[in-house]
């Protein structure tokens, strides 16, 4: 049979990665000394299906590494083993070198032989460890035995008893099927014995009353015929006694075959002699062969590359059928109008169009929910996270998690990941104390990092609190001092100063850990989060620990904006960004050192960036501040006002990548497509707040000088 | 007519092979993924043969064989279990059950084939 078995491949190691994640999440979730019938359970039945997968896909070495963890899962789940620490630490390694091996039998490749020896080494320690070695039995023990057998003759034959017990019928064997499967083997003789048989009205159709008595004439190994009765050996008595050459007596030759004695009287007066034809063997043959190339046409080799798929749940396939057919009929709908229109159908054109729009929305928002993800995809990698930090540590941790279903599109998923790995460690490693440290502050000896996800007025935020020891808010402004991030006079509020943790090159951990790094993550963490569209924030209290606020946009593909003109140009300001729009006198106007040009807002002065100087529009129709608008925006916690000539009106914009059809532009963070056909670019807000505050300085500079 | 053969499993990976294999060889093939779905399944029609893994999440295999073998209907059908070797006592569980035989993991479509020629004509 040529079933091109890569074919499925793909298949299998996707639900292998899930099995490996339900066994990772279980494991974790399991505590030594207790036995969860049901994780214990459900991590079986994970390592249980890869076994098999692997083994039938023919990547053996991953099946023989997993019979290993899946036999003292095995044991576990009996109560033979005690769940102990160690045992979990050793599977939880196991499942990453696991991993590994599948992730290079999905590139083709072979795993560090090294690593999966000594995590092979590691689980058969365990095994030969507990008092339940000897579950290792070989399956193939039945067998063994049969063809271990020594003859000292070879038969020539075999006597073949077979007596089923009544209610063999009923467990789906047919004695037809295994005296058919007898003839394959060789020319047989067969008996029946109907003695047994009660008179037709005593007759229960359902059982089974028949024995036979059959002559297999041929050497065969008597292995073979032990496989034909394999699933019937305890639905009837049956003796094999092999037919010796010449003037051999058969009963002797075998000393006490099992049932010998039962089967005895069988050789009773009537035995009409069932015998199928040789023929109907053949016939079933050549339907064999001629199945084979039927599989073989169909087993077309289905592309097996490593190509990302992502799973939909198929209720919002659905609705966006629901959706596309709506969307026909009101397009129909619409044609129909057009073929011969007159002035008086303007209203149901209005409302055809009114429909179109709806529902070009709705789909709009149901492909987007198709690059929804919730965010658990992210968050299911921490148990494992702060469970190793924690053991490496000495430190007691919980994690708790909550709106791990919140959605969050595609791409957010693939870039939080790193950034909050590394907040979390920061909270593992410099937040949460030491037990005995956290004993004496008075908290209790295990700490807790809080993982969060919702969603808040059109935005996702991610928390992270933990109830450790908090910013040392002196320590950072001392640093900082030192560093010359601020100057000793600066006064800042608590808020500004753990901003500053931020700042590239900040650290404060006084012996530098291989667990959260040197701390000159942070900027790169703000840094990467910023690019997604979102902000952090950091607040936190000496001795009850701290939190960081994420914020992120829902999607990244589509942005609510306001359209605002500046000479001939339109840009986009992203709505989030924009706090209000005003209209300021000049002489609300503060030339400010260092500062540049600002104005005050309700006892805030805010920097002016004046656009079409940041973009160099020729002529621009208000280059005085009472000609224009300001828009304040915020991002990062500061504000500015921008200026411009007027505002257009609100639309949501579809964002497309300036970078990858021009090149990267400070101060804008893409472009898109307006309903008239022409271009605008969206402004960047934390860029433009860069562009401002690196002028600002320059300002400054030229002033002092 | 072909013969209807309903396959469960809970690994996507082995029921597309089972599936794929028995398509292959002209049986008709109806999927579940696990005992409670394959119960419905076997409740609302008739199937010529039933292949089911051990162990799945709901209902497991041999739930699932105690259950179909106490259905009148499927009384006499043949129930096959996909097994691996070391199941030794699952087999004896199987049987007891009501399971026909069994079929030990790891298997090639040949074999496969080959078994379920055995119980089915």
């Amino acid at each position: 049979m040529s079933i091109d078995m890569a074919q499925f491949h793909q298949v299998f190691f996707e639900e292998s990665f899930e099995g490996l994640d339900v066994m990772e999440n279980g494991l974790l979730n399991m505590n030594p000394g207790e036995a969860d019938a049901e994780e214990i359970n459900s991590i079986f039945r994970a390592a249980h299906s890869i076994k098999g997968g692997s083994g039938t896909f023919g990547f053996t070495t991953v099946s023989d590494f997993t019979h290993v963890m899946e036999t003292l899962l095995d044991e576990m789940r009996d109560g033979r083993r005690d769940v102990t620490s160690e045992g979990i630490n050793v599977l939880l390694a196991s499942v990453d070198v696991l991993r590994d091996m599948l992730t290079a039998a999905q590139d083709g490749g072979d795993a560090d032989e090294e690593r999966v020896k000594a995590s092979r080494a590691d689980l058969d320690r365990l095994l030969a460890g507990g008092d339940a070695a000897a579950a290792e039995s070989g399956g193939g023990d039945q067998v063994e035995e049969a063809s271990a057998e020594p003859a000292v003759q070879e038969p020539i034959g075999w006597k073949i008893v077979f007596r089923p017990h009544q209610h063999l019928l009923r467990t789906g064997n047919d004695p037809l099927r295994i005296i058919r499967e007898l003839e394959e083997l060789g020319p047989l003789d067969a008996e029946c014995d109907t003695s047994s048989l009660p008179a037709l009205r005593d007759m229960d159709p359902e059982e089974s009353y028949l024995s036979w008595d059959l002559r297999l004439n041929a050497p065969v190994d008597k292995a073979l015929i032990d496989d034909i009765f394999e699933w019937v050996e305890d639905d009837c008595d049956f003796a094999v006694v092999p037919v010796m050459p010449e003037g051999f007596d058969p009963t002797a030759a075998v000393p006490e075959p099992d049932a010998a004695d039962q089967v005895e009287p069988a050789k009773a007066a009537e035995k009409p002699e069932i015998k199928e034809a040789p023929p109907a063997v053949e016939r079933r043959q050549q339907q064999g062969d001629r199945r084979k190339p039927a599989a073989k046409s169909a087993g077309a080799k289905a592309g097996g590359g490593g190509a990302s798929s992502i799973r939909v749940d198929t209720g919002k396939i659905d609705s966006l059928i629901n959706m596309v057919g709506e969307l026909v009929i009101t397009q129909s709908m619409l044609g129909l109008l057009g073929e011969d229109f007159s002035i008086d159908k303007l209203p149901r054109l209005r409302e055809g169009l009114g429909q179109l729009e709806r529902h070009t929305r709705e789909l709009q928002e149901s492909v987007m929910q198709i690059r929804m993800l919730p965010i658990s995809f992210t968050f299911s990698r921490f148990p494992r996270l702060v469970h190793d930090l924690s053991q490496k540590l000495g430190k007691q941790i919980e994690l708790k998690m909550s709106g791990e279903n919140t959605e969050v599109d595609k791409t957010v998923i693939e870039k939080i990941g790193d950034p909050l790995v590394h907040l979390v460690r920061n909270s593992v490693d410099h937040g949460i104390e030491m037990p005995d440290e956290r004993v004496a502050a008075g908290k209790p000896e295990t700490g807790t990092v809080h993982l969060s996800a919702e969603h808040r007025g059109g935005n996702i935020v991610i928390e992270i609190t933990d109830d450790g020891k908090g910013l040392a808010r002196d320590r950072i402004l001392d640093k900082a001092i030192e560093r010359g991030l601020v100057k000793e006079d600066d006064n800042l509020s608590d808020k500004q100063i753990y901003e500053l943790i931020f700042m590239p090159g900040f650290s404060t951990a006084e012996q530098v850990s291989d667990v959260s790094g040197r701390g000159v993550g942070m900027d790169v963490v703000r840094r990467n989060i910023n690019e997604l569209g979102g902000s952090i924030e950091i607040d936190s209290e000496i001795g009850k620990g701290s939190t960081i606020t994420i914020r992120l946009p829902l999607t990244l593909a589509i942005l609510d904006g306001q359209t605002v003109v500046v000479g001939e140009e339109t840009y986009i300001v992203p709505l989030v960004s924009i706090i209000e729009s005003i209209q300021v006198k000049s002489n609300m106007l503060n030339m400010v050192a260092g500062k540049g040009e600002t104005f005050k807002l309700r006892e805030e002065y805010l920097p002016i960036v004046r656009l079409h100087e940041v973009f160099n529009i020729e002529e621009p129709k208000a280059t005085e501040i009472n000609d224009g608008i300001i828009v304040v925006v915020e991002a990062g916690g500061r504000k500015c006002g921008l200026f411009v000539d007027g505002l257009l009106g609100q639309q949501q914009v579809v964002i497309k990548s300036l970078e990858a059809n021009y090149g990267k532009v400070e101060g804008v963070s893409g472009a898109t497509i307006l309903g008239d056909g022409s271009v605008a670019l969206i402004l960047d807000i934390p860029g433009m707040m860069r562009l401002a505050a690196d002028r600002d300085s320059q300002a400054g500079l030229a002033m002092t000088a | 007519m072909a013969a209807s053969i309903l396959a469960v499993d809970d690994s996507a990976s082995m029921r597309q092979m089972v599936s794929f294999t028995l398509k292959g060889a002209g049986y008709e093939v109806v999927e579940a993924s696990d005992g409670v779905e394959a119960l419905n399944i076997a409740k609302t029609r008739s199937v010529n043969l039933v292949i089911t893994d051990v162990n799945m999440p709901n209902m497991d295999g041999i739930t699932l064989i105690k259950e179909l073998r106490g259905l009148p209907s499927y009384k006499f059908t043949p129930l096959l279990m996909l097994t691996t070797e070391s199941g030794a006592d699952k087999k004896q569980q199987g049987k007891a059950a009501g399971a026909t035989g069994w079929i030990v993991k790891p298997f090639n479509p040949e074999q496969l084939l080959n078994t379920i020629k055995k119980v089915i004509s």
